[in-house]
């Protein structure tokens, strides 16, 4: 009996702290959207649940000159498409170089990327500043995309890792029965690594649709902008007297990447499996 | 002299000389075209890129007497002088070692002509190169990316540490830049109000990344532990829940949680006034901010190790739970026996490379605090400023370049020694060629 009642209150505790867990971790999303309907500007109210709801920060999103809200979605989608694209085809290519075969220099290479990896990102702003200026390509969007491809190669490892994982019998068969390398790849490779792809392409897509250190460099005109520089400038200028409005903001931003996350969830844990237990 | 020798020599006067001796004509000619573009190329650039490299340039922005005018003159911009000269002498090396590639291979035809071997077609060269040379062909593009736009501007830092590029007195194009050797270094190091500053900034870093690791991590093991235990229904429905945090994207969740722990309007504040607590200066004052910053890195962090744990909890063999019950064991031994270890073999890798990734964890506090509280003891720099966030603001607003590269390369040599450690004891760099 006492056992019962003993496992019946370790029980009740766990549910309790689950709970707990549950409430702080879906809070600050709930809230953030719940202001984004709240009538009225300011960060303070009374209650976490708006008595009317409103569409009019949404609304002004769109329609007020000083943001070009939709101008910067345009943006935003279209450089994190083509970096997502790029970025892929850049790193699965010479990943699937790097784990398949042995040349000379090929230790090298890995020692250089793994180095490279560990000075911080943005040391090397100033220079690529400079660069970009010299060949003409600042407040381009083409900078940008270029900046981030050529970048996603380092991180690189993951994916390296995955493909180690693959049994090279499949392409010795394949290479015997006359395929070239490049066929391979894309018959055999591809379609093995469906998850590491989607892993890849969801984290370069999420990378460049977020990063405001290196877009705000860069983007110096108002209608090149994209979301996150948008939105960092939003915050700078206007927190604390519109906090509604940053709210109507932050949720546009987050909603597709959220959503993507959900959706394509199965795919990441697996990358991120497969990425960890080869270190 | 023999067919080798010729090819080597010609190709040595000329590259493509030789692989025309050797009738390869096509890749002769492509060979010519290169070095031709590149010599158009180089020739006017080379001597410029040295003369900048070495001197940083020689003449000052002043003013002349024109007639009765003063005009301006402008001056060298020592900055601009040391990045195209660094490029120029890239595209040289470049260059360079795609020469001694050219003589090796006119040598090499050569050889085999000699020999008596035919000479490979422009199709057969080409068919070789994709089937035999296909790595290094699939490496080329992402190799000329990261030389450029990675590499480079790391040289072009770490040369900058070696400058006097600092406002308020040198700063192009009013004034030039020199080499000053390692006075940086001595500075970081010697004066008080810089060394203060570095060794205020470099302690909170290492215990942020110490406390911010343990946190997550165990966090992380503890509520996957709780979701997988026994008595825990709608287990898919929790594990959604907790993955929420990961999923938002955190330049947003960051900047709404610096509104959420706002010390005046914020609601946290506002719900401790409910159960009659005082509010608390969450990012205003030096210890509470620090206190922030970690609680929310474990909001945003514990989901990342939640998910890799339960990944790996389910990966452990029922059967030894099973055997272990049947040797009597409680829930304790059983989670002390298998469960840790098999969790710590897995995660210790990615435990280190975390701890490296937050040194360098520049969101977190750029987004949440700015590193401020300001701390009047320090040098451009707040109390929850680590390494990188200060070289973030010595850059970008206080123009103090060279203090900025100098702590950069700091930074490297500190996460440097922990990831070789690490990557030289993980298993995938010893047993490399095993798993397959």
């Amino acid at each position: 009996m006492s056992n019962n009642m003993r496992s019946a209150v370790i029980l009740t505790l766990k549910y309790v702290v689950l709970i707990v867990l549950a409430v702080s971790a879906i809070y600050p999303a709930l809230w953030i959207v719940l202001s984004s309907f709240r009538p009225g500007a300011s960060l303070f109210s009374e209650r976490l649940i708006p008595e009317t709801f409103t569409l009019v920060h949404y609304k002004e999103l769109f329609n007020n000159p000083s943001f070009q809200y939709g101008q910067w979605y345009l943006n935003t989608l279209k450089i994190a498409t083509l970096t997502m694209i790029f970025s892929t085809i850049l790193i699965t290519l010479s990943m699937y170089a790097l784990s398949r075969f042995r040349f000379r220099g090929r230790q090298s290479i890995l020692t250089a990327m793994l180095v490279l990896g560990m000075f911080p990102g943005f040391m090397s702003m100033i220079a690529i500043f400079i660069l970009l200026l010299q060949l003409n390509l600042l407040d381009t969007h083409a900078a940008l995309i270029l900046v981030y491809s050529a970048g996603s190669v380092l991180g690189g490892f993951v994916v390296k890792g995955f493909f180690d994982t693959i049994p090279r019998s499949l392409d010795e068969a394949a290479r015997i029965d006359g395929a070239t390398h490049l066929q391979v790849f894309v018959k055999i490779m591809l379609p093995l690594s469906k998850p590491m792809l989607t892993y890849v392409a969801l984290t370069s897509f999420t990378g460049a649709w977020i990063d405001f250190i290196f877009a705000r460099l860069v983007l110096r005109t108002k209608e090149n902008w994209t979301l996150a520089v948008g939105m960092w400038d939003l915050v700078n200028s206007f927190q604390n007297s519109n906090f509604t409005l940053f709210a109507a903001g932050a949720v546009l931003i987050a909603l597709p990447i959220t959503l993507l996350f959900f959706f394509l969830q199965r795919f990441l844990v697996q990358g991120m499996m497969s990425g960890a237990s080869k270190g | 002299m023999r067919q080798r020798g010729i090819a080597a020599v010609l190709s040595t006067l000329f590259m493509g000389l030789g692989q025309l001796y050797n009738r390869q004509y096509i890749k002769g000619l492509l060979f010519a075209a290169i070095e031709v573009s590149a010599l158009i190329w180089l020739m006017p650039n080379i001597g410029k890129a040295l003369w900048g490299v070495y001197t940083l340039g020689e003449k000052t922005q002043g003013f002349q007497k024109v007639g009765k005018l003063n005009v301006r003159v402008e001056g060298d911009h020592s900055i601009y002088l040391l990045i195209s000269g660094l490029i120029t002498l890239f595209v040289l090396a470049i260059f360079i070692l795609i020469y001694i590639m050219t003589i090796r291979d006119a040598y090499r035809t050569g050889k085999s002509r000699e020999a008596g071997i035919a000479i490979p077609s422009f199709q057969e060269t080409l068919a070789y190169v994709t089937d035999k040379k296909f790595p290094l062909l699939m490496l080329s593009v992402p190799i000329i990316g990261v030389l450029f736009l990675t590499v480079m501007p790391i040289v072009f830092m770490i040369m900058l540490a070696f400058t006097n590029y600092a406002a308020p007195n040198n700063i192009p194009p009013k004034s030039l830049v020199d080499w000053v050797g390692f006075d940086t270094f001595a500075n970081l190091v010697t004066l008080k109000t810089w060394s203060a500053t570095f060794i205020g900034v470099a302690t909170w870093t290492i215990i942020w990344a110490i406390i911010a690791t343990v946190t997550t991590y165990i966090g992380g093991i503890l509520v996957a532990l709780l979701i997988e235990s026994k008595g825990v229904y709608f287990k898919k429905m929790w594990r959604t829940i907790f993955i929420l945090p990961y999923a938002i994207p955190q330049l947003i969740s960051l900047l709404v949680m610096r509104n959420l722990f706002n010390g005046q309007f914020g609601p946290i504040n506002q719900y401790l006034g409910y159960f009659g607590l005082g509010k608390l200066p969450w990012l205003t004052d030096p210890f509470w901010a620090k206190v922030t910053v970690i609680m929310v890195n474990m909001w945003i962090g514990i989901p990342v190790s939640m998910v890799l744990i339960l990944g790996i909890l389910t990966a452990i063999p029922k059967d030894m739970y099973e055997a272990a019950e049947v040797d009597g064991a409680t829930s304790f031994q059983k989670f002390r026996i298998i469960t840790m270890p098999f969790i710590l073999f897995s995660t210790v890798p990615i435990l280190i490379t975390q701890f490296a990734g937050n040194i360098n964890n520049f969101s977190v506090i750029f987004l949440l605090t700015n590193g401020d509280p300001v701390n009047g003891d320090y040098q451009y720099a707040g109390s929850t400023d680590l390494l990188v966030t200060w070289l973030y603001k010595l850059t970008l607003n206080n123009s103090q370049f060279n203090m900025s590269s100098a702590i950069g390369i700091v930074i490297f040599l500190i996460v440097a020694s922990f990831s070789i450690w690490n990557y030289r004891r993980s298993r995938s760099f010893k047993e490399e060629d095993m798993i397959q």
